[in-house]
């Protein structure tokens, strides 16, 4: 987890988590190079995986070039030509996070290179929908491009859904996420309120990790927001353990201890 | 399976969590009467969003309703992206085409 502490890394790990997978994403600024995308790279599939080593957590990641950072297509084709000589690296799950920020052609059209990309390498892919009010929008667009490509959605999770799109995503036949913050965006009841609403297939839950206020413990808050409202511990087991292991094990890297 | 809380145990969990939160609300709308200047989009789009909250379209839920009516409803991508981040509300009118 670039943006965290390694007393994050000790916070989760007492908190239980089996393993954690980290998009790439955007550094808080644009960086001014794809050499700075190669650096980042190597972060991700050398450096954190052996921080998150000594708590015991295999740590996976996906590779991209954030859609924050695809409105230059030439620069993000630049920065897209470098993914595959990361691809083999042991702990790479597939394409992730792309999707749409702003929603512009420009991002629609490396977001539809990225998925060629995946297509190409048969990986599943993770995508990221807009926040506040572009995400609606967003949501269609890129369920729209996903339908165009030909992808097959079991392999695709349409990640940060709030209750406008979650429908959209699963009618459409993919797996969703809801990414949990403390404020600001989804918190641990609402994503309880849509577990009951949608139900408990194709879908997890993240903990938001990123550079703003945001909380790695928060998948466990939302297990006791679980435990709270009575679910039973096969549930909150399968939403918050079964449910990601079965989607990510379609990666060939995915591995963990206990995992059936 | 467990026995799922009723409204009864539902308000026990969430009502003072509830009420704190509509209170802040409150707060948040006397501060903007009170302050000089003038108030931008996000206003009327907030007020629109309470209202909704209140009728939720039929069909959906509050919660639906609200995030609809805070939400950018055009179909076609932009042509540049102009800013980073989101507002939180779509600059132009509020948006509620349903109701």
């Amino acid at each position: 987890m670039v943006s965290r502490t390694t007393a994050d890394y000790e916070a989760i790990a007492l908190a239980g988590c089996e393993a954690l997978c980290e998009p790439a994403f955007w550094a808080g600024y644009d960086r001014a190079s794809a050499q700075g995308f190669y650096d980042y790279y190597r972060q991700l599939t050398e450096y954190e995986p052996r921080r998150a080593a000594k708590f015991g957590i295999p740590h996976y990641c996906w590779l991209c070039i954030n859609p924050k950072e695809a409105e230059d297509a030439v620069f993000a084709r630049e920065v897209m030509a470098i993914i595959p000589d990361f691809l083999d690296k042991p702990n790479v799950l597939g394409i992730g996070e792309i999707g749409l920020n702003k929603n512009t052609r420009s991002e629609l059209a490396i977001f539809e290179e990225h998925v060629e990309i995946a297509k190409k390498f048969n990986l599943p892919i993770l995508i990221h929908t807009p926040h506040l009010e572009d995400k609606l929008k967003g949501t269609r667009l890129i369920i729209d491009a996903l339908k165009n490509a030909n992808v097959d959605p079991n392999k695709v999770i349409i990640d940060h859904v709030e209750e406008h799109t979650a429908g959209l995503v699963l009618d459409a036949g993919f797996w969703a996420g809801m990414t949990l913050y403390p404020e600001s965006k989804c918190t641990p009841a609402r994503a309880v309120d849509m577990l009951e609403t949608f139900g408990m297939e194709r879908i997890w839950m993240n903990s938001a990790c990123d550079w703003g206020v945001s909380d790695p413990l928060a998948v466990a808050k939302c297990m006791q927001e679980m435990k709270k409202r009575r679910h039973s511990r096969e549930i909150i087991e399968k939403v918050s353990f079964h449910n990601p292991v079965a989607f990510l094990s379609q990666s060939p890297n995915f591995k963990v201890p206990g995992a059936t | 399976m467990q026995t799922k809380p009723d409204k009864s145990a539902i308000l026990d969990l969430y009502f003072m969590d509830a009420r704190c939160k509509l209170i802040d609300l409150a707060a948040f709308l006397d501060r903007l009467d009170r302050h000089s200047g003038t108030a931008d989009f996000r206003h009327p789009s907030f007020l629109t969003a309470l209202q909704a909250m209140q009728a939720p379209t039929p069909g959906k839920t509050r919660v639906q309703t609200v995030l609809e009516s805070l939400s950018d409803h055009s179909t076609e991508p932009a042509e540049k992206a102009g800013i980073q981040f989101a507002w939180g509300a779509p600059p132009e009118a509020p948006a509620n085409p349903s109701r």
